[in-house]
């Protein structure tokens, strides 16, 4: 068996002293969308920082594309084909949409222009308001802005912590077919998710996360049939 | 005929010198809503920073005079201004580097930074009085006005005058131009754009790569810039005078908070606004109500002038009370 394209196994770490992470591990295949559900403060903000590097690991490793990543800086790790659309503060309220745009590619070197029709072609919504400044667009179109920031360096892994969060129904099925159109580009996605039913649907695999380590791990079809995790995390 | 000269006596009294002072202030200000923007601090040290590189931009100037080199009508200050500029740059990043940096890693409370900002203050004040002394110094050389009162008069045939100094035409040329500069810096460049988008998101900004000790760097030039073309400007309009810039510290933040701190248009119209209530209600006006055909009893003067910085704290305290992020949306203080 192949490894898969992103593998965090075993993570044990924190923000202080108390270990936040016990254990958790999380993988994603290429093309795949991984959710990740599970109460609040189940460490699940944490479990994506750790895989981007934004915290100091105890234990455990990450690799991406078979290459051990765990000692790299965030922003080396971006430099690697991860982009992060963290969970609040994910635009620059500013500046407007291209400029938000154009520093999601700032490290780029090379003419990111065609990147940018590609989003905007994606999010046609935003595409009409480029000119405006993100803080001022409704809660779902800052959402697509900070996705499409995060897409501007083309990765290959998307890390998306609840990216519906606040969001009406209809916008959030809208997200849901967006990430799925990304997917289907190859990019992998893994993504954090309140409305766990709806998320788990569109998921090649699922995780329940309690108190920073793995409950339950299955592909979402799997997870939504299984009486238990109905149960205790979907609400019966 | 009196419509005319009372409006000539308001340009003269009020609207011109309330201009270039406004300008002054808003050059200040810029440096500090910028520092503050980015460093997310507020720099006591802005003002000595403006008397520190102003005494450098004259002695600059002096060397200059000595080896016979002089810009004709315009003062030869602004030949040494962009050396002036340079040296207070390495001072001041000097100062960065052992002072604020430490704190900046640490990511201490912008409160600790204020106080270091005290610190440094200090430093800069006493080495100011080392370097040029606490005398008052004019070193304003080349032609005194653009347009005199005398000139004035007989072009128009009024009794009121009016003069237009070299130094106030250049102190309003100079803004202008430094603004639309530092405008289309912040807008267009790569370099401004990331100044921008820290100010804006810090953690955001580093996950897209941009480079914070860079921005911070260039902030600092560029604050500094501001800062000793400001002094220059203020010592060449009014004369320079160490202490006179520790004053116009609380001016020049009343500006920079009234505009929104963070946002640099705001600096530049908060700058006007603070100059333009302090000359208004500084300016004894009966001579205007004269014109007007009005015999008012008293000077018409609301506030002399030895309390103008009271207007400062009045129009700082109705900001903070009522809109504490300033007129333009700026960060809360
Ligand atoms: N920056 C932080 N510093 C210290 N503790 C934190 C920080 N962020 C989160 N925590 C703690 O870590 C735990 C997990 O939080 P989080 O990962 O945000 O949970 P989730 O995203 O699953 O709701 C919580 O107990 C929370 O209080
Ligand atoms: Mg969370």
């Amino acid at each position: 068996m192949t490894e898969p394209y992103l593998s965090a196994t075993d993570m044990h770490g924190g923000y202080g002293k108390a270990d936040i992470l016990n254990g958790c591990t999380l993988t994603v295949d290429k093309g795949q969308i991984a959710v990740i559900v599970g109460p609040n403060g189940a460490g699940k903000s944490t479990a994506m920082k750790a895989v981007f590097g934004m915290l100091n690991l105890r234990e455990g490793r990450v690799t991406l594309g078979g290459e051990d990543i765990t000692a790299l800086t965030p922003q080396e790790r971006v430099r690697k084909g991860m982009g992060f659309v963290p969970q609040t503060h994910n635009i620059f309220p500013t500046m407007t949409v291209e400029e938000n745009l154009e520093m999601g590619a700032f490290i780029r070197e090379d003419d990111f222009r065609d990147t940018m029709a590609q989003v905007y072609e994606l999010f046609p919504a935003v595409a009409d308001k480029r000119k405006q400044n993100a803080g001022e667009l409704s809660g779902g179109q800052r959402q697509q802005v900070a996705v499409g920031r995060a897409l501007m360096t083309k990765p290959s892994l998307l890390m998306l912590d609840e990216p519906t969060a606040g969001v009406s129904p209809i916008v959030m099925d809208e997200l849901f077919d967006r990430i799925i159109e990304v997917a289907r580009t190859g990019i992998s996605i893994l993504m954090v998710e309140q409305n766990a039913r709806q998320a788990l649907e569109i998921a090649d695999i699922g995780y329940v996360l309690v108190q920073g380590a793995n409950r339950y791990t299955d592909s979402g079809q799997a997870l939504l049939a299984d009486p238990e995790v109905r149960r205790t995390f979907l609400g019966g | 005929m009196d419509i005319l000269n009372a409006l000539v006596a308001i340009l003269n009294f009020v609207v011109i010198p309330a201009a270039s002072y406004g300008a002054q202030l808003a050059l200040g200000a810029l440096g500090v809503t910028l520092i503050y923007g980015i460093l997310r601090f507020s720099n006591f040290a802005h003002g000595d920073t403006m008397a520190f590189g102003t005494a450098l931009v004259i002695l600059v100037t002096w060397g200059l005079q000595a080896i016979g080199i002089d810009l004709g009508p315009v003062p030869t200050a602004l030949l040494a201004l962009p050396i002036g500029i340079a040296l207070c740059s390495v001072f001041v990043l000097g100062t960065d580097r052992t002072v604020y940096r430490f704190y900046r890693r640490k990511r201490s409370d912008p409160i600790i930074l204020v106080m270091a900002s005290v610190g440094v203050m200090f430093i800069m004040n006493g080495l100011t009085r080392l370097v040029i002394g606490v005398d008052e110094i004019r070193f304003d050389d080349g032609a005194r006005f653009l347009v005199s009162v005398q000139q004035f008069r007989a072009w128009t045939g009024l009794s009121e005058g009016l003069s237009l100094r070299v130094s106030q035409a250049i102190t309003l040329a100079v803004t202008a131009l430094a603004c639309w500069a530092l405008f289309r810096f912040l807008s267009r460049s790569r370099a401004g754009k990331a100044m921008r988008a820290y100010s804006d998101n810090e953690d955001l900004a580093l996950l897209s790569g941009i480079d914070p000790e860079r921005v911070v760097r260039l902030t600092w030039i560029i604050a500094t810039a501001l800062a000793v073309t400001a002094g220059t400007l203020y010592g060449l309009d009014k004369s320079f005078k160490a202490f006179n810039y520790f004053q116009i510290l609380l001016p020049i933040f009343a500006a920079a908070i009234v505009g929104g701190l963070g946002n640099p248009l705001g600096a530049v119209a908060g700058g006007f606004i603070v100059a333009f209530s302090e000359v208004a209600v500084t300016y004894p006006w009966k001579k205007i109500a004269n014109y007007l055909g009005f015999q008012p009893e008293g000077l018409l003067q609301l506030l002399s002038t030895e309390y103008k910085f009271a207007v400062s704290f009045v129009i700082l305290i109705v900001v903070l009370l009522f809109r504490p992020t300033g007129l333009f949306r700026g960060k809360s203080v």
